[in-house]
């Protein structure tokens, strides 16, 4: 029998029904896949009694014939969801011991929906960064290693301790948080799917906010029916969240067909970058085809401002930021400094110096400046005038396609402190920001290795609301691929 | 800005050592919205609670709080608006404001610059000498109000309580229309009397519903604006107009001493009447304003303007027109009766009992009688022992003639200090009028009997003696008698 | 787009986080990079073009107005550095 820790969702779901085995047996053997695998460091805090106490209920839920849709399936919730009694600090040293009082709506939602928390999950600073390099609490390690090389590389970010946690198989499933790429990136990094649904389908309320109009949390699972069944249960229309979309929820995983026929699939000639990884440029081109066999046809389609988004995004989510990040003050909660004899001025410069690091403190920089008085008009407003037309380019093409497809990074996994630049560490989301820019939903789903045998993933791109077109490519395409490859 | 003065201001001048100086004044009234829930979270908005009672974890700013809007303060700032007759904006937008303070939990206050809910409108005022000037009013936003902070509970500390943070205020900017300290007093009171007819704010001062940050600069008459300095949050009317007086002085006096006056923010110290720079707030003034990302446009349609539209009361301008015009009341009753809206509301719920026809002697009767009994009970008309309907029942005691006015005075003190109704006194202490010609002509005839002297004199001509026989009569009868029916009986007895 | 030392010190300031003298340079020139690069947006040509207000059509929905919230004192003072009779202490502020 396969091992617990190897079941999918799905597999847990109905080996839980059959009573195979229990939630109880279930939350042990990642609780102890968790303690052996440590040395990543993909949590931040472990919760083993609350995933113990909630996998008794679920037995008990399961046992009256009660069980909700995740009762008993072990997950990770990334540290930017506030988790009511359990420390909360977005990787951040500035909300060390903050414990909320209160548990966010996609947190909650999971948790009413029966699933067991195992722990609060390592991520860049404030969900500032692609390599997990950035937390306060430490890099998390990618559970892979290239061939032939012992060094230790990065699992993508800023979700990077959901990815190496779900790769690892210490958690069924996790929830990420993707502002410009931080479900994608990672997960394609370590060979698993994630999805950013739709801008306003999942509650932000109860996440420490980082870019608000872009910020978007989604699933990150091992197979894309696991990442259906998590999405069902976090998306849905909170009236706590001004931009969340008050439209019904499907079933996603009822609803997966992985058929295309009739749809067309468009690719974006601005992603065939010059220079393109070889690798990636011909797994692109694979993708293509086993979505035409799959039934969809093949369009050419264009985004002409598809280069301009990283920058609207580095000015975007800096100047968002700059302001959500103003209430890390040391005044009502978290890290305090006060230098002696300081007054109050002096305890907000020594407080947020000593609490942010030093991705925080640039963004914070950079978002200031451009929303400082006389660059307003030239960065901010032009930002979001660019933005306008990319997300317009999308509105275009969907005119010919149904669905777009790209590559999710351009390139696999890399080592740390590569990307010690931090324009060079910007460069690696040059495929998911334009998605998260116009709000669309997106994913990576693994499709293949790298020269050297790491994971790469293609993204699926599809129009507001069509999570489902999304996951039936991505079905398509995890079918075809057969990637079984593990770290 | 552009501005064109409409010509209509007082001349009043500030006397420097080189001349006469003109004051230019713009106001920016900050009224506490009237809403039972805060701007963006569903605390409570009641004064004087606990410290840190009144917070949501949204108004401390928690990590992942977010704001929804309260719709009750859409509709009360459109409401205002409207009352302004100034333009509605169908499509506006909250902005962050942004700056580090302890009472502004968020390092920000969601406000609205570049897209405010009322665009240009106007408001007549009427100094107390009579002047009448139209000011003109910028825009109204809305925006959060800050918390508190308590400076002087300890040495090295301050305390911040933040039940405050996060209700809605509507920030009312008028045009730099006002030109003398008793303009600035006279609009604040107009618009303090606007806004209390409309129910959008309660207008009280005392409780901070009400501020003002007075801007204020001099110039030679006919010339171009001059620096403005801001002096913030100045609570009554008295602080204002003192303030815009200091203030001017202080420039005309920096001036003419060779200097120059600085763009800056000041505080208004009531115990000395002087204004002081606040230099706390001068460091980094730059709020980089941006659309708030948490909220979206707030828009809606022609079908709720004209509900906000049904729904606004007569205003003052009106009702004292109506007043004077409709009821034949006096302008100045009318302008006293208009004042304020628990007054006009106690009015016309006593015009409600009486009717029209009695609507000049009701006027009479409240200014006169009723707020002198009011003032001598030392309470306000919203807590009058005596109801609008018991007043109403009283005029029309003395318009049928039951009782006398005399007897009302004494009725009314009896309610003022029972509570009973009018009817029930005047029956019970016998005070009604008496008309019974029989009773009155008895009364009459020993009068006449006993002043036989008197009477031969009237019959020679001295007429002024009938006031004399009056007075005898209504003195017999202990004041109940109808006078009318004396008058009446009086004169055909002496003619006998 | 060249970012001076002072200008780092102003932003620094404005975005109250303490840098040390020494940091300025460095950062100067991290902020210049980036803000050079970000700098070719302004050759997008964006006449007629509105700035993004929603990301995804949406209408923004209103609260009645109702007391909902609050009466969470100890919520809201649970995590304080430091709470005195139901306040939030600060370091003095000089106004
Ligand atoms: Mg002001
Ligand atoms: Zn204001």
């Amino acid at each position: 029998m396969t091992a617990l820790t190897d079941l999918t969702i799905a597999g847990m779901k109905a080996g839980l029904a059959k009573r195979d085995f229990s939630a109880a047996e279930l939350t042990a053997a990642h609780l102890t896949a968790m303690a052996g695998a440590r040395g990543l460091n993909a949590f931040i805090v472990e919760t083993p009694e609350i995933a113990t106490a909630q996998a008794a209920a679920a037995d008990a839920a399961l046992a009256r014939g009660e069980a909700k849709p995740l009762a008993g399936i072990p997950i990770g919730i990334k540290d930017l969801f506030c988790t009511e009694g359990v420390q909360t600090t977005a990787g951040s040293k500035i909300l060390e011991g903050f414990i909320p009082q209160y548990e966010s709506t996609v947190s909650g939602k999971l948790l009413g929906d029966g699933a067991v928390m195992l722990g609060k999950l390592n991520m860049d600073e404030f969900a500032m960064g692609s390599s997990n390099e950035t937390s306060a609490y430490g890099k998390v390690i990618s559970p892979w290693k290239a061939q032939n090389s012992n060094r230790e590389l990065v699992p993508g970010g800023s979700s990077g301790g959901s990815a190496a946690a779900v790769a690892a198989r210490i958690a069924a499933g996790a929830t990420g948080t993707d502002t410009g790429g931080s479900i994608r990136q990672p997960a394609a990094f370590v060979g698993i799917s994630g999805i950013k649904p739709t801008y306003g389908r999942c509650s932000r309320w109860g996440v420490v906010a980082f870019a608000s109009s872009l910020d978007q949390a989604g699933p990150m699972a091992r197979t894309v029916e696991d990442c259906a069944l998590l999405l069902t249960s976090m998306c849905g229309y909170d009236a706590k969240d001004s931009t969340s979309l008050n439209v019904p929820v499907p079933d996603f995983a009822a609803g997966l067909t992985g058929d295309l026929r009739g749809k067309r699939v468009g690719v974006p000639k601005e992603y065939r970058l010059d220079g393109m990884d070889a690798t990636i440029a011909k797994l692109w081109d694979q993708g293509l085809e086993w979505l035409k066999a799959a039934g969809a046809t093949i369009v050419d389609v264009s985004l002409p401002h598809t280069k301009y988004a990283l920058p609207a995004y580095y000015i975007i989510a800096p100047a968002e930021a700059s302001s959500n990040l103003a209430r890390y003050d040391g005044v009502r909660y978290g890290l305090r400094v006060t230098p002696p004899g300081g007054n109050l001025a002096d305890m907000y410069s020594a407080t947020r110096a000593a609490g942010f690091g030093a991705e925080v403190k640039r963004r914070i920089m950079i978002g200031t400046y451009v929303l400082s008085a006389g660059y307003y008009d030239a960065y901010y407003t032009q930002a979001q005038r660019v933005r306008a037309l990319i997300a317009r380019d999308f509105e275009q093409a969907w005119a010919h396609c149904d669905l777009l497809l790209t590559p999710t990074a351009p390139s696999a996994a890399f080592a740390f402190g590569d990307k010690a630049d931090p324009l060079a560490m910007y460069l690696n989301d040059v495929f998911t920001v334009p998605s998260s820019l116009a709000g669309l939903p997106a994913m990576s789903v693994p499709a293949g290795l790298s020269a050297d045998g790491l994971p790469l993933g293609l993204q699926i791109i599809g129009k507001p609301l069509d999570e489902a077109g999304v996951l039936d490519a991505g079905l398509a395409i995890e079918r075809a691929a057969a990637f079984t490859a593990r770290p | 800005m552009t501005y064109t003065d409409n010509g209509n201001h007082g001349s009043y001048r500030v006397k420097g050592d080189t001349g006469d100086w003109e004051i230019v004044v713009g106001l920016e009234v900050h009224a506490q919205v009237t809403a039972q829930s805060k701007l963006f979270s569903g605390a409570a908005t009641t004064f004087g609670a606990e410290p840190n009672s009144q917070v949501s974890l949204v108004d401390a700013a928690m990590p992942g709080m977010l704001p929804v809007l309260n719709g009750e303060c859409v509709r009360q700032a459109v409401r205002t608006g409207l009352a302004l007759g100034a333009e509605i904006h169908r499509w506006s937008r909250f902005d962050r404001k942004n700056y580090f303070y302890a009472d502004l939990p968020q390092g920000y206050q969601i406000s609205q610059l570049y897209h405010p809910i009322v665009g240009e409108g106007t408001l007549d005022v009427e100094t107390d000498d009579g002047t009448r000037t139209t000011v003109g009013i910028e825009r109204i936003h809305l925006e959060q109000d800050a918390g508190k902070s308590v400076h002087d509970l300890h040495p090295t500390m301050s305390y911040v309580d933040l039940n405050r943070s996060g209700c809605a205020l509507m920030e009312i900017v008028s045009k730099p229309d006002i030109r003398s300290p008793a303009e600035a007093g006279a609009y604040v009171a107009a618009l303090r009397q606007l806004l209390r007819y409309v129910g959008s704010c309660d207008g009280n001062m005392d409780e901070g519903s009400m501020r003002a940050d007075v801007n204020v600069s001099v110039r030679r008459p006919g010339e171009g604006f001059g620096t403005r300095t801001e002096t913030k949050n100045v609570n009554s009317v008295r602080f204002i107009m003192q303030a815009v007086e200091v203030e001017a002085r202080r420039q005309v006096e920096l001036i003419e001493g060779g200097g120059t006056v600085v763009q800056e923010t000041r505080l208004f110290d009531p115990n000395s009447g002087t204004t002081r720079s606040m230099r706390s707030k001068e460091d980094a003034h730059d709020y980089r304003y941006f659309p708030d990302p948490d909220l979206l446009p707030v828009e809606f349609d022609e079908a709720f303007v004209a509900d906000c539209l049904a729904s606004l009361p007569e205003l003052p301008v009106a009702k004292r027109a109506r007043y004077v015009e409709a009821l034949d009341i006096s302008a100045y009753n009318a302008a006293v009766l208009t004042a304020d809206v628990e007054t006009a509301r106690y009015f016309e719920a006593v015009l409600d009992g009486t009717g029209a026809p009695l609507a000049t002697a009701a006027a009479n009767w409240v200014t006169s009688e009723l707020f002198g009994a009011l003032k001598k009970a030392g309470v306000g008309i919203e807590a009058s022992p005596v109801k609008p309907g018991q007043a109403a029942d009283l005029l029309k005691l003395v318009g049928d003639g039951s009782i006398s006015n005399s007897i009302a005075k004494q009725v009314l003190e009896v309610m003022v200090e029972t509570g009973e109704d009018p009817a029930a006194i005047v029956e019970a202490r016998g005070l009604q009028q008496v008309s019974d010609t029989g009773a009155i002509d008895a009364a009459i005839a020993a009068i006449i009997a006993a002043n036989a002297d008197k009477v031969d004199q009237y019959k020679a001509g001295k007429e002024a003696l009938f006031g004399f026989f009056v007075g005898q009569t209504m003195k017999a009868m202990a004041g109940k008698a109808n006078p009318g029916v004396v008058n009446e009986r009086l004169k055909a007895a002496l003619a006998g | 787009m060249s970012v001076d030392d002072a200008t780092v010190r102003k932003i620094a300031r404005l975005a109250r986080i303490g840098i040390a003298e020494a940091q300025v340079p460095a950062l100067a020139g991290e902020l210049s990079a980036i803000l050079g690069w970000i700098a070719q947006l302004g050759e997008v040509d964006t006449t007629g073009i509105a700035p993004m207000t929603a990301v995804i059509p949406n209408h923004l929905a209103w609260r009645a107005d109702a007391v909902t919230d609050g009466d969470v004192q100890g919520k809201v003072l649970a995590n304080a550095p430091d709470a005195t009779s139901g306040f939030f202490a600060v370091p003095k502020v000089i106004e």
